[in-house]
């Protein structure tokens, strides 16, 4: 029962870290670069929803102006910081991201005040209780969540014309470019739909766990990173499987009282291993130099 | 070790490359199939034929890119099969890209230096601790890439940065780091690819120097015709992945069979 | 890095400016150490900025030079760190807390870090990019982990461990010492032919792998030296310290390294030492004027100053301004990173007349 339970936990956040997975490796298909800053527009959706909640009270309104600012505001990063360095060494776009991710996490210490307040508002009490086993109302929503967004991406990619466009411009840029797409509007509607999963994923988190703290997405961004990467970074079925493993063996390892306290290690030791075997992750395409 | 047994064409020269029955295959695609060939020692030997061929993949295979799926081959009698390509090039097969690769940031004379690197010892313990060997090894590293230069007319850049150079002098400045590698065998990956006759006119020039005054044997692809037929004595003609024809350079190109594979019917 | 200095006859005292300058500053300050006029915030400024040039010019190798992004130097550091301190903590009841327990744990310290960088560096033969970036970055929050949740007998688990701090206030004199050696070695290694191996590993693998340079060794070589000066930086922070927490070394540890040699220039040592020094001094100085709320400037400051660097040096778009206002331009040749003039056209211009031709 304990193994069932911290499956479905694992399930769970595995689910959360598969939709914020989806933002870095839909940003990586699309446009060649590792948003370091992702993690950090989650709580950037954190602190609107705050605002939103301190003035007006109302969650629904809150979670739905923190995608809408989330949107704006990656769409805005990657115009005013990415776009010029695009073409350039990727280690300077990285760099730059890394860069942007502190200068989040500085804006919303100076925001908050360095405090760390409580979205109370935000919480989902209550669980469904079988016999003497509970899932938590937050962990059903969180499960629910993660299958809708999968399946509603899953189909925009394959069905719309820009996802079909987004496909073709992480295939090859330049032919997407000589064949009439519009890369940069591609682009922009990437990092628009990675902002506003980010924001969901806030909310996700928030409701089980609301403090919110400047660096509230540093440590699920690096780990739906790692989960990213152990999938496949630019893969959209990657990036799912990769965040559901990370988030079960997590659940799984702290489950275990040996392995609790090294969970991180655990986790972190399964992507090292993993990028051994498969140097482009499970479900990576190889890429090979041309000689 | 591999045992190293000589081969001597009828004339007694040694060949220094020999193919035999090479293969690759990539899924269900047979890249190259079949092909066999036997360079003898100074020889200038061209490999032709239409876009996607095989050519480069032939190179691929030589220096190690690639694994043949069957064949072997040796050089100087040495089976070289399946050796990484660091393995080939000090066992002294050295070649050039057809798009070039130099080092970018690295000055001119520091590319030909990284040439060097395996022909004159100097342990990293002696460099870090600037031990007398150091000191000698890189003046000796700096002159005889200067001397290098100096054959390929690039002296007067030799502090310039490698991307800076232009197009020409790049692919020349190829050549050179290929040749301090002291090879037995040069692959030439399409190296007058971009140039204006002059240009060609000059690396033709080149290119027969140095096989003379480094007494070394030459393999090279080319599309150029002019080149071909200027400078190659035998030539293999490659189509999808097998060989359509090989011998003298004349008769090859007035094989009527070549003909049709290069100009059609 | 481009320029070679063989061949010329005159001593290229450029080559030796860095080692001549932080020797002088050591000199300076040992000077005022000995006749009793230095402060103890002095000392201790001067230890930080000596452990960020070790752990900048190393981290700065294997960015700039091997041309491979590791997110993990902390780690090393961290190893270090715990080592060195365990080996000094034990030593120093026998040996007493003197000099030869620190070589001692210094050497143990880089060593056990050279390992681990050696078993990280396996991972980079395989991986490039912003895969290695990941594991790098990996590895270090595995080590802080694993030794931050180790039985208490050994690290100090979750307290910290405990070191005795080294209350000699020359410690600063030593750490240069250090820095010395440091500096000595890393530009020794890249200015002889096994630099130019590890720069031309940078510049174009497959061609120097078809050119017979052994890019495992050298991968793995690099590496290992960067993750030795990261662990004697480590035991050096030990010595620093009477507690040494593990969380201090998370990968924001790592990146306020990584930011060191991006402000002082890929691809330069000199640049990392400038930089490292600059950081740590303003990170010292700003944290007495920016006090409570204004703290949080300080990171702000960095992150705006960082991405408009990295975007001034590379944004392809920039290029004509860069060539237009530019560093060397606005300050002559105090620094003297050589670039080389536009190439001659093809027909084969005229020699340059100075071939250490400046950027307009």
């Amino acid at each position: 029962m304990d193994f069932l339970t911290a499956l479905i936990n694992g399930l769970s956040s595995g689910g959360t870290y598969a939709i914020i997975a989806l933002g870095y490796t839909m940003v990586y298909g699309i446009a060649k670069m590792l948003n370091f800053a992702h993690g950090d527009i989650i709580m950037i959706g954190g602190c609107v929803m705050y605002s939103v909640l301190s003035a007006k009270g109302n969650p629904l309104l809150a979670i739905l102006a923190a995608v809408v600012f989330c949107v704006v505001l990656g769409v805005t990063i990657e115009k005013l910081a990415y776009k010029p360095l695009r073409g350039a060494a990727s280690l300077a776009v990285l760099i730059t991201a890394i860069s942007m991710s502190y200068l989040l996490q500085s804006v919303a210490q100076i925001y908050l005040k360095s405090g760390t307040p409580a979205l109370s508002a935000l919480r989902l009490e209550g669980s469904v209780n079988i016999g003497s086993f509970r899932i938590d109302y937050s962990t059903i929503l969180t499960l629910a969540v993660t299958i809708v967004v999968m399946v509603a991406l899953s189909l925009f990619v394959k069905y719309s014309k820009t996802g079909r466009a987004m496909v073709a411009v992480s295939e090859d840029r330049d032919a997407a470019l000589l064949m009439g797409i519009n890369t940069n509007f591609i682009i922009t509607i990437t990092f628009a739909i990675g902002s506003a999963l980010a924001a969901i994923a806030g909310y996700l988190m928030l409701c089980k766990a609301p403090i919110l703290t400047n660096t509230l997405g540093s440590m699920p961004g690096i780990k739906a990173f790692a989960a990213a990467v152990i999938g496949g970074i630019g893969s959209i079925p990657g990036a799912m499987l990769g965040g559901i493993l990370l988030g079960v063996v997590e659940s799984i390892s702290y489950s275990i009282p040996v392995l609790a306290p090294f969970t991180e290690a655990v986790e972190f030791s399964i992507l090292i291993i993993i990028l051994l075997v498969r140097p482009s992750g499970i479900l990576g395409k190889m890429r090979r130099e041309k000689v | 070790m591999a045992e190293v047994k000589k081969i001597y064409a009828d004339d007694g020269r040694e060949i220094v490359l020999k193919a035999d029955h090479l293969c690759i295959q990539f899924g269900g695609l047979k890249a190259v199939d079949d092909v066999n060939l036997e360079i003898a020692q100074g020889e200038l030997y061209g490999l032709i034929g239409p876009n996607g061929a095989g050519k480069t993949t032939v190179f691929n295979l030589l220096t190690g890119v690639y694994k043949p799926t069957s064949g072997r081959f040796f050089l100087c009698g040495e089976d070289l099969t399946g050796k990484s390509p660091i393995e080939m090039n000090k066992k002294g097969i050295a070649r050039t890209f057809q798009n070039i690769r130099l080092f970018n940031n690295l000055t001119v004379i520091e590319n030909v230096m990284v040439g060097l690197s395996n022909q004159i010892p100097c342990s990293m313990f002696e460099s870090i601790f600037r031990l007398p060997r150091h000191k000698k090894s890189e003046r000796e590293y700096y002159e005889r890439s200067l001397e290098l230069l100096k054959v390929f007319a690039l002296d007067e850049y030799k502090d310039y940065k490698a991307a800076n150079l232009p197009y020409g002098k790049q692919r020349k400045l190829e050549i050179a780091r290929a040749m301090a590698t002291n090879p037995k065998l040069l692959l030439l990956d399409e190296p007058a690819a971009g140039m204006n006759p002059n240009e060609t006119q000059e690396l033709m020039d080149v290119i027969t120097f140095i096989r003379e005054k480094f007494n070394i044997t030459i393999l090279l692809i080319e599309h150029d015709m002019r080149l071909v037929g200027g400078i190659c004595e035998k030539l293999s003609v490659l189509n999808f992945g097998t060989e359509l024809a090989k011998g003298e350079t004349s008769k090859v190109l007035n094989d009527p069979e070549v003909i049709k594979a290069y100009i059609g019917e | 890095m481009s320029r070679n200095g063989i061949g010329a006859k005159k001593i290229q005292w450029k080559y030796y400016i860095n080692y001549i300058v932080i020797f002088a500053v050591a000199a300076f300050y040992t000077v005022l150490s000995l006749t009793g006029n230095i402060k103890q915030s002095e000392t201790s400024l001067l230890e930080k900025i000596a452990i960020a040039i070790i752990l900048a010019s190393s981290l700065g190798m294997v960015v700039g030079f091997l041309g491979e992004l590791s997110l993990g130097h902390a780690g090393f550091m961290c190893i270090g760190a715990f080592l060195g301190g365990k080996v000094s903590a034990i030593l120093a009841e026998s040996l007493g807390n003197g000099i030869l327990t620190l070589v001692i744990s210094v050497i143990i310290g880089g060593v056990a870090a050279a390992l681990f960088g050696m078993i990280i560096g396996l991972p980079a033969l395989r991986l490039r990019g912003d895969y290695l970036a990941i594991v790098t970055l990996a590895f270090g929050e595995i080590v802080r982990t694993v030794i931050m949740n180790l039985p208490e007998g050994l690290f100090g688990g979750t307290l910290g461990l405990k070191t005795p701090r080294f209350n000699n206030k020359h410690l600063f004199i030593i750490a240069f010492i250090l820095v010395l050696v440091c500096i000595a070695v890393i530009q020794n290694l890249l200015r002889s032919r096994h630099g130019r191996a590890i720069t031309s590993i940078r510049d174009n693998e497959i061609a120097a792998r078809a050119t017979g340079i052994d890019v495992t060794k050298y991968k793995l070589l690099v590496f290992t030296i960067s993750a030795f000066f990261a662990g004697v930086a480590g035991v050096l922070y030990s010595y620093t310290q009477s507690n040494v927490q593990s969380t201090n070394f998370d990968y924001n540890y790592s990146i306020e390294i990584l930011v060191m040699v991006v402000l002082g220039g890929i691809g330069s040592i000199n640049g990392s030492i400038i930089a490292a020094t600059l950081v740590t001094f303003l990170n010292v100085k700003l944290q007495t004027i920016l006090t409570g709320d204004l703290a949080v400037l300080q990171n702000l400051f960095y992150a705006l100053i960082l991405i408009l660097i990295v975007i001034y040096n590379n944004a392809p778009g920039l290029k004509g301004f860069r060539e237009k206002y530019n560093f060397k331009s606005i300050f002559g040749k105090i620094f003297k990173r050589k670039s080389v003039a536009e190439a001659p056209n093809a027909s084969g211009g005229a020699a340059p007349e100075n071939n250490q031709g400046e950027e307009n």
